[in-house]
C-alpha cells in the first residue's frame, strides 16, 4: 500500500464519518404548523396570504446546525388569501398556474457565513428557487434551531427523535419568474415578501 | 312615492354602513375567510388558522353607497313626483 492509497483511504473514512453525523429531517409536519407568509404591498392594494402544503427533506449535522442541505417543496394550491375570488385568480393560468406548476421549490446549494451559537445557527443560504417553472438563484438569511429529543413532546411520547426549526425572510420579484412582468403593478406588487417557518422531524431509528 | 323611495334609500345606506362598521370597518377588500395566528408550544412557530367568515370591505360599502345614490336620484324622476302630487290631491 503506497502513501497515496493511505491518504485516499483516510479521506474516504473521514467523509463517511461526516456523512454519518448528518440527520435527515422530514418537513411534512403532521401538526400542520409549517407555513409560509407572503405579502405584496402595491399602491392600491395590499395582499397577504399563507401557504401550508410544505414537504421535503433537510439534512443537518447537529454539531453544525447552520450547515444545511436539502429541498423545501410547497404545494402551489396550498397558497391561501382571504378572498376566495382573489385566490381563484392567484392560482389561475394568468398568475401562478397551479394546474401546470403544482410545486414551488427551494433547493439548498450553498451555505455562506455560518455562525453557531449552542443549538442554534445562522447562515446565508444560497439556493435555487423555482416558481412557475422558472428557476433563479437567491440567497436568504436563515436561522436554524436544533431541538434534540423534542419529537416525543409533539407526539405524546409515541415517537422518539429530534426536531429542527428553520426560519427565514426574503424577497422575490414576480416579474423575474414570468408572472405578468410589468403588469398590474398598481394592484399587485412586483416585490413579494416571504417569511418561512418550518419544523422538521427525525424519528430515532430503533 | 318619492318620499318612500328616499326613506328606503336612507335605510338601505345606513344598514350597509352599520353592517360594515359592526364587522370591524375593514378598509381592505371583502374577505370570505380570516386567519388568526397561533403559536406551537414546542417549536415556537407562529402558524395561521383559517376559518370561513364573511367580512364586508370598502368594495361592498362603495357598491352600497352607489346603489343608494342611484335610488336617491331615481326618486327625483318626474313620473314619481307626479304620482306623489296626485296622491296628495
Amino acid at each position: 500500500m503506497n502513501k497515496t492509497t493511505i491518504i485516499l483511504a483516510a479521506a474516504s473514512a473521514l467523509a463517511v464519518t461526516a456523512t454519518a453525523q448528518e440527520i435527515a429531517f422530514d418537513l411534512k409536519d403532521p401538526k400542520g404548523v409549517n407555513n409560509i407568509v407572503f405579502k405584496l404591498d402595491a399602491p392600491l392594494e395590499s395582499i397577504n396570504g399563507t401557504a401550508n402544503g410544505i414537504s421535503g427533506t433537510i439534512e443537518v449535522d447537529p454539531a453544525q446546525p447552520e450547515e444545511i442541505e436539502g429541498k423545501i417543496v410547497v404545494e402551489t394550491k396550498s397558497l391561501t388569501v382571504s378572498n376566495s375570488l382573489m385566490q381563484e385568480h392567484m392560482l389561475g393560468a394568468d398568475w401562478l398556474d397551479a394546474a401546470n406548476h403544482p410545486e414551488i421549490t427551494f433547493e439548498v446549494k450553498e451555505v455562506l457565513n455560518p455562525v453557531k451559537n449552542g443549538n442554534e445557527g445562522t447562515a446565508d443560504v444560497k439556493g435555487l428557487f423555482t416558481l412557475k417553472g422558472v428557476s433563479k438563484e437567491i440567497t436568504a438569511p436563515a436561522k436554524v434551531t436544533y431541538l434534540p429529543g423534542r419529537l416525543a413532546d409533539r407526539t405524546n411520547g409515541k415517537t422518539q427523535g429530534d426536531l429542527i426549526v428553520i426560519r427565514t425572510n426574503f424577497q422575490i420579484k414576480r416579474g423575474d419568474f414570468g408572472i405578468k412582468a410589468g403588469e398590474n403593478l398598481d394592484k399587485v406588487s412586483d416585490t413579494i415578501d416571504i417569511s418561512l417557518s418550518i419544523a422538521g422531524s427525525a424519528p430515532k431509528k430503533s | 312615492m318619492s318620499t318612500f323611495l328616499r326613506l328606503g334609500t336612507l335605510i338601505l345606506w345606513l344598514s350597509i354602513l352599520s353592517w360594515w362598521a359592526a364587522a370591524g370597518m375593514n378598509l381592505g377588500w371583502t374577505k370570505t375567510s380570516v386567519s388568526t395566528m397561533e403559536t406551537d408550544p414546542i417549536t415556537g412557530i407562529d402558524y395561521p388558522v383559517w376559518k370561513k367568515q364573511f367580512v364586508p370591505g370598502i368594495d361592498l360599502l362603495a357598491v352600497g353607497t352607489g346603489c343608494a345614490v342611484v335610488l336617491f336620484g331615481v326618486s327625483f324622476l318626474p313620473f314619481l313626483s307626479r304620482n306623489n302630487k296626485n296622491q296628495q290631491l
